[in-house]
């Protein structure tokens, strides 16, 4: 799986393996409270193109959040966020998709009485005489992407996705990230409420995006899935990383001692 | 999760083509929509009354007093489609109606006629287009005010359209009152759009309500903004998230609304010749009554035009037949009381049995 990363590993002093090459994204000492609570205590991640990006902790680790922030709908009270090394700050989350960062969301955001080819477009549509959609085309297009992720799962693109499986919808939900994103995919537990066959599906679909050259950000608590899909893991505790690993070099054993906090390679500054 | 629902999914999720399949004709769409099954039972009811009154029912005279009698309802059905498409509602429809009748006499009332007094008294024949003009600005400028301050209340202020557009009716009917202290207003100067006929044989409220329905259908089905508002009554939060203006979005399409409701004043005016301050006070109801039983979702999401319309004519052909074959015509209430239960059950099933 990991032969077709496109940067290489190496360590640093520490110890710890880090991708080298400039990120696709990467978050640095990013801060946020609500209230007392400090949801984010400076922390950092960074995904690269071509890789998946495993991003996995406990609850209130601060994966949401920190995922909200790179979606553009929280803003962070402290810390940058850079986009193939240039810092954004992003005002909303169409200013993140602007910049070429897609995410998709646990609950899906997809509108159930459109079809696939309305929700793949919607609020991109493409248009004629200023004022009309060009759904032909926009179906033609979708269809052809479909294809070439191998979403085969929508046969008929004229129904809505209401009348989807779990798997298909989300099929359809990361096959529009993947047509829009520029450089980042977050996906948020996008297996979480799917079946054994269905989850396999969505995770070749990852690979598949992957593939395309995309930096794929994957957030999930199930961790053999994450070994088997990710190529790099980062693991958040209490707001902050605690552990970078590359897949092959860890254990599930070693995932939950970092989650738990009982295991760190992380250099605490 | 079941073993086999997943099986089964796999089997559909295997290597299948994606066919990109040739434009679906409007015929096509029609059919596949739930409009299908209101559009049979009208033709039964036209084809039931034209075998029991033949040379009675079934004649152009009679369609064509049927079609300008629902012209107006049709007109405000139109615009209320699209607030119903966001799982809305918009009570405030009689509100509208009465206003644009009010402000149209008002603007009539501004232009000075010599001899006659104000545009208000000048005889359908003497009217002038300039007067027509100052009139419909009046109606649709009542409408449009309407439609904005419905708009800022659901969509900005987040108060649920049922109350919203329960104040605004209230509210407008008031303030119609208050400008006419209570009295309505003849006047004869719109007559040439009720009583003209820009197609020969067709009365000028017949075209303009085709006219009207038509710019829904291109509205709600071809255009990007049909497509929002749309999505906006499937689920407001994807729409939001993929940086649709949802506020705005809802401000518009209550303007929308208001803006029918105005216009149909204007019409209702050069109708029936005069203000109607108690006139409209259900046509709300029906118009919310054609807009469920031509297939529109009253959960939003799912719209459309032509099943409004054919909603629109099935109490009309009722009870048009009921008087012609000497039936009671308050059995047209009771049918289609019932037949609106029906279709909005229908709807509820067909939602759930596919979020299986």
């Amino acid at each position: 799986m990991n032969e077709t990363a496109v940067t290489d590993s190496g360590r640093d002093p520490s110890g710890v393996p880090v991708a080298t090459g400039v990120p696709a994204l990467a978050v640095r000492g990013l801060t946020k409270s609500y209230g007392h609570v400090r949801a984010l205590r400076g922390a950092s991640f960074e995904a690269y193109a071509g890789e998946v990006t495993a991003l996995v902790g406990d609850n209130g680790a601060g994966k949401s959040t920190l995922i909200k922030c790179v979606a553009g709908v929280v803003h962070p009270d402290e810390g940058t966020i850079e986009v193939n090394g240039a810092p954004v700050q992003m005002t909303d989350p169409q200013h993140a998709t602007q910049l070429g960062i897609e995410t998709v969301y646990q609950d899906l955001a997809l509108a159930p009485d459109l079809d696939a080819a309305s929700n793949v477009f919607l609020g991109r549509e493409v248009r004629r005489l200023a004022f009309l959609h060009n759904q032909a085309e926009m179906r033609r297009r979708t269809a052809r992407s479909f294809q070439e992720l191998g979403v085969g799962t929508v046969q008929d693109l004229r129904a809505p996705v209401a009348a989807f499986s779990g798997g298909q919808r989300q099929s359809v939900a990361i096959a529009r990230a993947a047509m829009w994103a520029k450089h980042v995919i977050v996906m948020d537990e996008p297996t979480a409420a799917l079946g054994v066959i269905q989850t396999q599906k969505v995770l070749e679909l990852i690979l598949k995006v992957r593939d395309r050259g995309l930096a794929v950000v994957f957030v999930s608590h199930n961790l053999p899935q994450v070994l088997e899909v990710a190529d790099r893991i980062e693991v958040m505790r209490l707001g902050a990383r605690v552990a970078r690993f590359r897949v092959g070099e860890v254990s599930v054993e070693q995932l939950i001692a970092a989650i738990s906090g009982a295991y760190t390679n992380e250099v605490q500054s | 999760m079941s073993g086999t629902r997943a099986a089964e999914s796999s089997a559909s999720l295997e290597g299948a083509e994606v066919p990109v399949e040739p434009a679906e004709s409007l015929f096509g769409r029609f059919t596949r929509s739930t409009a299908i099954v209101t559009f049979l039972a009208l033709c039964t009811m036209i084809i039931g009354f034209s075998l029991k009154a033949p040379g009675q029912f079934d004649t152009w005279s009679n369609f064509r007093q049927l079609a300008q009698n629902v012209a107006i309802l049709t007109v405000v059905s139109v615009g209320t489609t699209f607030v119903i498409a966001t799982a809305g509602v918009d009570l405030s429809i009689p509100s509208g109606i009465v206003l644009g009748e009010v402000f149209a006499v008002k603007a009539l009332g501004l232009i000075h006629v010599p001899g006659v007094g104000t545009a208000v008294d000048v005889a359908g024949t003497d009217s002038k287009a300039t007067y027509i003009l100052a009139a419909l600005a009046g109606s649709l400028a009542a409408g449009l005010a309407l439609g904005i301050v419905n708009g800022i209340a659901v969509g900005y202020m987040r108060i649920p359209p049922l109350l919203a557009t329960l104040g605004t009716l209230g509210a407008g009917l008031g303030i119609a009152l208050l400008v006419q202290n209570g009295v309505n207003t003849a006047s004869n100067a719109l007559d040439p759009i009720s009583t003209g006929h820009l197609i020969p044989g067709v009365p000028n409220l017949i075209t303009i309500a085709a006219v009207v329905v038509l710019m829904g259908v291109v509205l709600l089905n071809f255009s990007v903004f049909g497509r929002h508002t749309l999505a906006i009554g499937s689920n407001a939060e994807a729409a939001r998230r993929v940086g649709i203006n949802v506020e705005r979005h809802l401000l518009k399409v209550y303007v929308l609304g208001g803006v029918a409701s105005g216009f149909a004043g204007f019409l209702s005016l050069s109708y029936f010749t005069t203000t109607s301050l108690a006139g409209h006070s259900t046509d709300n109801l029906k118009a919310i009554t054609a807009v469920a039983l031509g297939g529109t979702s009253l959960f939003g999401g799912v719209a459309t035009i032509i099943g409004t319309v054919i909603g629109v004519w099935i109490p009309a052909v009722l009870q048009n037949g009921f008087v012609i074959i000497g039936v009671q015509p308050y059995w047209q209430d009771v049918v289609v009381g019932f037949v609106l239960i029906l279709t909005v059950w229908a709807d509820q099933l067909r939602r759930r049995a596919r979020q299986r």
